[in-house]
């Protein structure tokens, strides 16, 4: 494994703030990557039939020399011999595989700023929504690799994190589309390593909590918080209904509504964790205040206590096979095992394999593959991994995640079986729009070369008739028109994440000051950092 | 000729240290004899409310304008300029700016949080938030921009202090007066937001997101404060009382006064965003930036929303990596921002303009030239600057264009407002007349380049001194750049080159008031002599650029 030196190198500046998170796909483009802008969609509403592609349905086998007619961005029907309506667009896929569009359960592309609220232990007031980020390129990049659906997270920095939104990559629309319609949306939670702060500190910060106990204590001290809020407004609600005058309505608190529908069951958690330990934990934590983990993300050791994750009806997300990272002072990665997600399936955990970053989301297929070599799940479901899982882990799975009527038109076509190393997709289609097509992609690039050597040299005219000698623009090397596949260069998760900005502060003093905890007279945090 | 002309000029800069004594001058009060009343006829007039009169007269009175019109009456007691050959503006609005405030402290320069023990845990401890500075109370005529804003014309800015997530609120000041008070013509028009996170990893908000979820915070706060002060002060017996928070009762008292709320938004992600920020936080907002409007300028008439429409274009950065390659999108917003004013003008997007990081006010008009070249007509552009801004912020009754009964706010020109040649000659501020005054700049083009880095040396009467000059010369003469002295760091307010002379000006401040110091001189190669002159006082200097130095230094 040539990843593990880079893991190790670079573990420190990485695990800063999200886990293994993030990387800035812009500061390292991959040779041949597709231009900087991509080409928009096709037109929605057409009606398209896809004919002799072998489809994988995922829900009910494969269907060799199979057909799927597309109607109103549906499945309209799947099946051998479906004759194309009139005016319907024929895509002839003889050779190639469909399979449901990728859902990847853990991403923070799209994202507009810093993926982390890393300042407080419990940015549960954070919401990702308000920053999703519709001119990402990685949405475009992730499209390529066949992905139609991502579960956007913030950070791992905190003990409760913010919140979180489930988007469909429909690359080209405003932000206000991307959002998956319907989808029950998230908070993330963090347990280890991270939210303790143990492999960066901003300096002169003590931050609580400090160890896993702190970590626990800080999620107790928060929902506890969240259920007198609670109590605070229903009893607010019963007076007024009561018809009590002059009464004084409780405030507003934007960080603890989200908990609130936390116990209500009307949002997710999706926790980050590592260490069985910590996953134990949190189902106690959880079985407490009555709420249900949605999903365990990472979960590397979540093979040791596979069964207490089953029994909590807790999904798992994990990475196909790495290990051995983050084994510097503070060991959590230490027992991952590349067996995991097949471990965890046969024991009846619904498991998903993630990418956490917006490389990896490139060929999330292969990944879901190696778990037929470490485990020796079945070709079905191994597929699972990245399509109808991650689709049940987030509640949309009668909408996506396989071949079904009814189901939305989110599909890649490829040109071999997808779990091959040679597959690459062909088309990516949301909603029955080809949002993402290789020939054409192909066919544009060189206009697009064209288009922007023309506004450099525009750039330098005026520069020349303004002022000064501008700097010499050096010509754009023609690019090449396709990547080979043993050029692409090891995943590197860890270069390009943005260090975070240092700024000398004095010591902080960790403090509940929030007037819903000085009315509700609970803590949120101990002070004096905890140690 | 040389010789001649240095000394006519130090003449004239005596003479004008002599006229005035520097402390009225720099007070930004009227020249000469403060009548009051003008008549300037025989003028163009833009009147901007209706179509441009030929030959037309103005008269104003008392600081308003008394008659506009071909054949106005000319009371007696008029000072009558003749306007032959001049073009008569209404007096240009920079719609948003810090302009007439004096720069902030260095501690609150950057957007650092205010929080009174500089931690910030949460939205309770109010990051970088002060929404109770008033720029009308903070305006003050020793701000040396006041006078180089009028001179390009600019007789209004809308100023607003910089810096945090809830700066202050903004004001309408008309850039002159004898008392910062005079400046004022209409205090708390707007709440500016600012979406910088101003914690950083250690302190709230870190985050564009926690940014956005604080301000969301502090509406429902501001909302909640003015609904349970209601309902206390009706009823305070045996009803808890709720708690003072300075932030909640400014915001609430501006939002009662129909406050509008700046909204930052520059990229059509950011503008769009900005719409739903708008319908969320419930407020009257103006977005501001707006340059990749282009993009959604449907969207934005759609919603009926006013944007400020920041001139600083984009634009390759000056110290940009030669390599790296700028992205496809990037070089579509820097070639099309400046057509998104002829998007909103056809969108039916109200817009104004504003200065943005324009640090010399010449420029300004300058940017707008490249709007019209995109595409806007020079009416739009016009009333971009005048009337649109005075709408937008409601003081259109008395602002924003030549009628009678509004201030008389002026601005004469000898040519078209946008063309490159145009000089401002006179400006009219609340009636008083204020002569542009320019160091003549002779026409032929420059000989030999001043750019580089100039280490300059002189003595005064308390020993001799060092300065550096930090000088670029666009290819048509035209100096800007910083001197940097005992006494810190200037930026150029003007400069040029000609032939083998040059001359150009900083501001500084002596004992607390600001002076121009004019350096007129002669340059070859890698030395520069002249002549460095503050009012009523001048002395010589040299100049060598240092690379010619670091020769001689190794030859020793």
């Amino acid at each position: 494994m040539n990843r593990a030196p880079t893991l190790l190198t670079l573990a420190f500046a990485f695990v800063v703030l999200c886990g293994r998170e993030a990387v800035d796909a812009a500061a390292t483009p991959a040779a041949g990557a597709p231009p900087d802008t991509a080409p928009a969609p096709t037109e929605p509403g057409q009606v398209i039939l896809i004919q002799n592609a072998t489809v994988l349905t995922v829900s009910h086998g494969a269907i060799e020399h199979g057909s799927i007619l597309i109607k109103d961005g549906k499945i309209a029907a799947v099946g051998q011999s479906i004759k194309a309506p009139e005016g319907a667009q024929v895509i002839d896929a003889s050779g190639q595989f469909v399979i449901p569009g990728i859902i990847d359960c853990h991403s923070h592309i799209a994202i507009d700023g810093s993926v982390n609220e890393g300042s407080i232990s419990v940015s549960s007031i954070a919401n990702i929504a308000d920053v999703l980020d519709s001119d990402d390129i990685d949405i475009y990049r992730d499209l390529a690799g066949g992905v139609t659906a991502a579960n956007v997270l913030h950070g791992s920095a905190n003990a409760i994190g913010g919140q979180t939104i489930v988007i469909k990559l429909r690359w080209g629309q405003p932000a206000e589309k991307l959002p998956f319609e319907g989808a029950m949306p998230g908070i993330k939670f963090a347990l280890g390593e991270n939210p303790k702060r143990s492999n960066f500190r901003a300096p002169g910060e003590a931050r609580y909590p400090t160890t896993r106990m702190g970590v626990e204590e800080t999620i107790r001290a928060a929902f506890t918080e969240a259920r007198d809020y609670k109590k605070m407004w229903g009893d607010y609600s019963r007076r007024a209904a009561a018809g009590e005058k002059n009464l004084i309505p409780p405030r507003r608190d934007l960080r603890l509504e989200p908990l609130v529908e936390v116990l209500e069951g009307k949002r997710y958690v999706h926790s980050h964790c590592y260490r069985a330990d910590e996953i134990l934990m949190l189902l106690r934590v959880a079985k407490e205040f009555g709420f249900k983990v949605r999903t365990f993300q990472h979960v590397l050791e979540g093979y040791k206590v596979a069964d207490e994750i089953a029994a909590a009806g807790a999904g798992a997300s994990t990475f196909s096979d790495w290990w051995a990272y983050k084994v510097e002072a503070k060991v959590e990665a230490y027992d991952a095992i590349p067996y995991n997600a097949a471990l965890m399936t046969k024991r009846g955990v619904v498991v998903s394999v993630n990418s956490d970053d917006a490389e990896e989301a490139t060929h999330l297929n292969q990944e879901a593959a190696k778990s037929m070599k470490f485990g020796g799940l079945t070709h079905d479901e191994a597929l699972k991994l990245v399509t109808l899982n991650p689709a049940i882990q987030l509640g949309i799975d009668k909408r996506v995640g396989s071949i079904d009527a009814g189901k939305d038109a989110d599909l890649v076509v490829y040109n071999h079986d997808p779990l091959s190393a040679y597959a690459v997709v062909q088309k990516t289609l949301i909603d029955g729009r080809v949002y993402f097509d290789r020939q054409r992609d192909i066919a544009e690039r060189a206009d697009r070369e064209k288009e922007k050597k023309a506004l450099l040299e525009k750039e330098k005219k005026a520069g020349e008739a303004g002022k000064e000698k501008p700097a010499e623009k050096k010509p754009a090397e023609a690019k090449p028109a396709e990547k080979k596949p043993e050029e692409k260069k090891p995943p590197e998760k860890k270069t390009g994440e943005k260090k975070p900005e240092e700024k000398p502060k004095p010591p902080s003093v960790e403090r509940s000051t929030s007037p819903a905890a000085r009315s509700a007279g609970t803590r949120l945090a101990l002070p004096g950092g905890g140690l | 000729m040389y010789a001649t002309f240095a000394r006519r000029y130090l003449f004239v800069s005596m003479l004008i240290a002599a006229c005035f004594a520097p402390p009225f001058a720099m007070r930004g009060a009227a020249q000469g004899g403060e009548p009051e009343c003008f008549a300037i006829r025989g003028a163009k007039i833009y009147p901007v409310s209706g179509p441009p009169l030929e030959n037309g007269t103005i008269v104003i009175t008392r600081g308003l304008i008394t008659a506009v019109g071909t054949n106005a009456t000319i009371p007696p007691e008029a000072w009558v300029i003749e306007g032959k050959g001049l073009i008569v503006y209404p007096g240009l609005i920079d719609s948003f700016a810090d302009v007439g405030l004096p720069a902030a402290p260095a501690s609150a320069g950057g957007e650092g949080p205010r929080a009174p023990q500089g931690v910030s845990r949460g939205p309770e401890d109010r990051p970088a938030t002060t929404p109770w500075r008033s720029a009308a109370d903070e305006a003050s005529l020793t701000d040396k921009r006041v006078e180089t804003w009028r001179g390009a014309g600019f007789t209004t800015v809308v100023s607003a202090q910089k810096g945090g997530i809830f700066p202050g609120q903004a004001a309408v000041l008309n850039l002159a007066g004898d008392r910062a008070g005079d400046m004022v013509v209409r205090a708390s028009v707007a709440v500016p937001v600012a979406l910088q996170p101003s914690g950083g990893l250690a302190n709230f908000p870190g985050s564009l997101m926690g940014v956005l979820s604080y301000v969301r915070q502090v509406w429902l706060d501001t909302d909640w404060y003015t609904k349970a002060v209601a309902i206390y002060e009706k009823n305070p017996r045996g009803v808890e009382r709720p708690a003072y928070d300075r932030t909640e009762a400014a915001l609430a008292e501006a939002l009662e006064e129909r406050a509008l709320v700046l909204i930052p938004a520059n990229t059509a992600l950011q503008l769009r965003r900005g719409l739903g920020l708008a319908d969320h936080w419930k407020v009257n907002a103006v977005l501001y930036g707006g340059q990749q409007g282009y993009e959604a300028a449907n969207e934005i008439a759609a919603k009926k929303l006013p944007v400020l429409v920041n001139l600083q274009w984009p634009e390759k950065p000056k110290d940009a990596d030669p390599d790296a390659e700028p992205s496809l999108r990037t070089l579509h917003f820097r070639d099309r921002a400046p057509s998104t004013p002829a998007a909103f003008a056809k969108a039916g997007v109200k817009f104004a303009f504003y200065s943005g990081g324009i640090s010399a006010p010449k420029e300004i008009l300058k940017a707008v030239k490249k709007s019209i070249d995109a595409g806007l007509s020079a009416d739009d552009a016009l009333r971009a600057l005048t009337l649109a801004p005075a709408q937008i912020f409601g003081v259109a009754d008395r602002l924003g264009t030549l009628e009678t009964g509004k201030i008389a706010n002026l601005v004469l020109t000898d040519g078209d407002l946008f063309a490159e040649k145009t000089k401002v000659k006179l400006v009219f501020v609340d009636g008083r007349k204020f002569e542009v005054r320019e160091p003549a700049r002779p026409s032929e083009p420059p000989k030999g380049d001043l750019s580089g880095k100039w280490k300059l040396s002189y003595t005064t009467p308390d020993g001799p001194e060092e300065a550096t000059a930090d000088l670029t010369m666009a290819s048509d003469g035209t100096l800007s750049g910083t001197v940097t002295g005992k006494r810190g760091t200037a930026t150029l307010t003007t400069g040029w080159v000609s032939v083998e002379k040059f001359s150009f000006t900083v501001n500084i401040l002596l004992q607390g008031e600001p002076f121009d110091v004019i350096f007129t001189g002669t340059f070859e190669k890698d030395s520069m002599k002249g002549t460095l002159a503050v009012p009523g006082f001048s002395i010589d200097f040299t100049g060598t650029k240092p690379g010619a130095q670091l020769t001689t230094r190794a030859e020793e």
